[in-house]
C-alpha cells in the first residue's frame, strides 16, 4: 500500500472502493445510499494522486458489502474502480468492475412522459452504452449526473 | 418476418421491410384473394388517445381480411379512467382478441405492453416515440413513387424533435442506400437518441435549418407539422412555422420528379396548390395504410397461429 493511500485510514471489515475517478466519491456514496445518517463508518479520500488515473477518489466503508445492483451502478460512473473486500484488515478479495449490459430497477427515467414513470408494474431498465445509458422503454439517453437518477 | 410484436420500426430489418411491402403490393393488386383469410380473427383496438384515422385504417384492414374488431372505446368511458394500469388492461383484452393495436400517449408504452401479452401487439403510436406502421406505409409509398428504396436522397422537414413518424422513418431508412437530409428549426432538431441510432447505423446524414440549399438534390421531401403547442409564444411559432411551409414557388427549385409526402393531418405546411401537382403523394400515402396494415396483420396473425400449433 502506498504512502498516499495510508492517508485514508484502514478499515477492519468492509469494502474499499478504489480507483474511483477524481470527484466521484460523493456520487459513490449516493449510490450506496450513504449520507451519514445511518451511522456507517466511512472514510473518503478525494483527488488522491494515482499512477493509473492521475487523481482518484477512494471510499472505504466499514462493515458493509455491496449488492450486485450497487456494483452495477457503480460501474457506470467508475468503470475503472476496484472493489476490495477487507476482513480483519486484510484484503481477501479484489474485483474489477464489469459494466452490465442492462441495469434494471436502479435508475429512474428522467423523461416524465416515459411509461416507467407511471404507476405500472414494471421496473425501469436501461441499456448500458459506452459512456451513457439509455432507457429501454422511451430511449432517453442519460450521460451526465447518473447518480442523480438513482432510485432510492 | 418472424416478429411476435411490432413495437418500433427499428426492429425491422431490410428483409422484414421488403417482406411486408411485397405482401402489401400483392394484396393491393388482388384484394379478393385475402377476403376470407382471417375470417375468425378479432383485432383489439386500444386507443388511449384519439386518432380516428389510424384507428379506421386498422379497422378497415382487419375487416378486409375477413376479421372484425373489439374496441375498448374512448378513454373517458373505460376503466382506464378508474385508474387501471395499462399492463392490466392489455392482459384483460388479450383474452378477447387475436391481436392488439395500441395507441398510448406515453413513450415506451407499447414496449411495456408487449412484455405482458402473448398475442401479437402492434404499436400505433406511443407518445413522441414510435409509429412503425406509419413508417411501413411511408416506405411503401416511397418505393412505389421513387421506384425502389435505394440510391435515394430524402429530405425530412419540420418537427424532428417530437415527430415520432420521423424517428421511425429515419431509423428504417438506414437499412437502405439513402442519403438523409434533416431540415428543421434549431429548437426542433433530432433528439439525441435518434442521432445515436443513426450514428451507430453509419447513416449518411446531414442537418440543415433551411430547405433551399438541398432542395434541388432531393428525390423525396417528407414534410411534418410543426405543432403550435411546442411554442410558449404564438409569434415565435408563426415566425418559425412560416419558414417550413412549401408552395409552388418553393418547389420551383425542385426536381420535376420530386415526391412530396406528409403523414397527415397537415395544417398549412403544404399549400393546397401542391395537391394538384405530380409531386403530391400524401393522400395516396394515407390510402396505402390499408394494404400495408393488411399485410402486417396477415403476417403477425400467421406467425401467432404457427406458434400455437
Ligand atoms: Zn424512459
Amino acid at each position: 500500500m502506498s504512502e498516499h493511500e495510508l492517508r485514508v485510514s484502514k478499515i477492519r471489515n468492509g469494502t474499499v472502493i478504489d480507483h474511483v475517478p477524481g470527484g466521484q466519491a460523493l456520487n459513490v456514496l449516493a449510490i450506496l445510499g450513504i449520507d451519514g445518517s445511518g451511522g456507517e463508518e466511512v472514510s473518503v479520500g478525494m483527488n488522491v494522486p494515482s499512477d493509473r488515473l492521475g487523481r482518484k477518489d477512494i471510499v472505504k466503508v466499514e462493515g458493509r458489502e455491496l449488492s450486485q445492483d450497487e456494483v452495477d451502478v457503480l460501474s457506470l460512473i467508475a468503470p475503472d474502480a476496484t472493489i476490495n473486500i477487507v476482513d480483519e484488515y486484510e484484503v481477501v478479495d479484489k474485483r474489477r468492475l464489469d459494466p452490465p449490459e442492462f441495469v434494471e430497477g436502479i435508475l429512474s427515467c428522467p423523461n416524465r412522459n416515459c411509461i416507467t414513470t407511471d404507476d405500472e408494474p414494471v421496473d425501469s431498465k436501461f441499456e448500458v452504452l459506452d459512456d451513457e445509458v439509455r432507457c429501454v422503454y422511451c430511449e432517453t439517453i442519460i450521460r451526465e449526473d447518473l447518480a442523480d437518477h438513482i432510485d432510492t | 418476418m418472424r416478429h411476435e410484436h411490432l413495437v418500433t420500426a427499428k426492429q425491422l430489418s431490410r428483409a422484414d421491410v421488403e417482406a411486408v411491402l411485397d405482401r402489401a403490393a400483392e394484396i393491393a393488386a388482388n384484394p379478393a384473394a385475402v377476403r376470407e383469410r382471417h375470417s375468425d380473427a378479432l383485432l383489439g383496438l386500444l386507443f388511449f388517445e384519439p386518432s380516428t384515422r389510424t384507428k379506421m385504417s386498422f379497422e378497415t384492414a382487419i375487416k378486409r381480411l375477413g376479421g372484425d374488431v373489439v374496441d375498448m372505446g374512448s378513454v373517458d368511458s373505460s376503466s382506464v379512467k378508474k385508474g387501471e394500469s395499462l399492463a392490466d388492461t392489455v392482459r384483460v383484452i388479450e383474452g378477447y382478441a387475436d391481436a392488439l393495436v395500441l395507441r398510448h400517449p406515453r413513450q415506451g408504452s407499447a414496449q411495456m405492453a408487449s412484455e405482458f401479452v402473448d398475442v401479437p401487439l402492434v404499436n400505433a403510436g406511443d407518445g413522441a416515440g414510435h409509429h412503425p406502421t406509419q413508417t411501413l406505409l411511408d416506405l411503401y409509398t416511397m418505393r412505389e413513387a421513387a421506384d425502389g428504396l435505394d440510391d435515394l436522397t430524402v429530405g425530412i422537414m419540420g418537427d424532428l424533435k417530437y415527430g415520432r413518424t420521423v424517428h421511425s422513418l429515419a431509423n428504417v431508412l438506414t437499412n437502405f442506400d439513402v442519403r438523409q437530409h434533416f431540415v428543421s428549426p434549431e429548437s426542433l432538431k433530432l433528439p439525441r437518441s435518434v442521432r445515436y441510432d443513426l450514428h451507430e447505423a453509419g447513416a449518411k446524414v446531414r442537418e440543415h435549418t433551411d430547405l433551399e440549399t438541398i432542395l434541388p438534390e432531393l428525390d423525396v421531401l417528407y414534410v411534418t407539422r410543426i405543432q403550435r403547442e411546442r411554442f410558449p409564444d404564438e409569434n415565435e411559432y408563426r415566425a418559425i412555422a412560416g419558414e417550413y411551409q412549401i408552395d409552388e414557388e418553393t418547389l420551383e427549385q425542385a426536381d420535376d420528379d420530386l415526391v412530396v409526402m406528409h403523414p397527415l393531418p397537415r395544417v398549412d405546411e403544404i399549400a393546397p396548390e401542391i395537391d394538384e401537382t405530380d409531386h403530391a403523394r400524401y393522400f395516396e400515402q394515407a390510402h396505402n395504410g390499408v394494404p400495408v396494415r393488411m399485410a402486417l396483420l396477415d403476417m403477425l396473425l400467421e406467425n401467432a397461429r404457427g406458434d400455437a400449433e
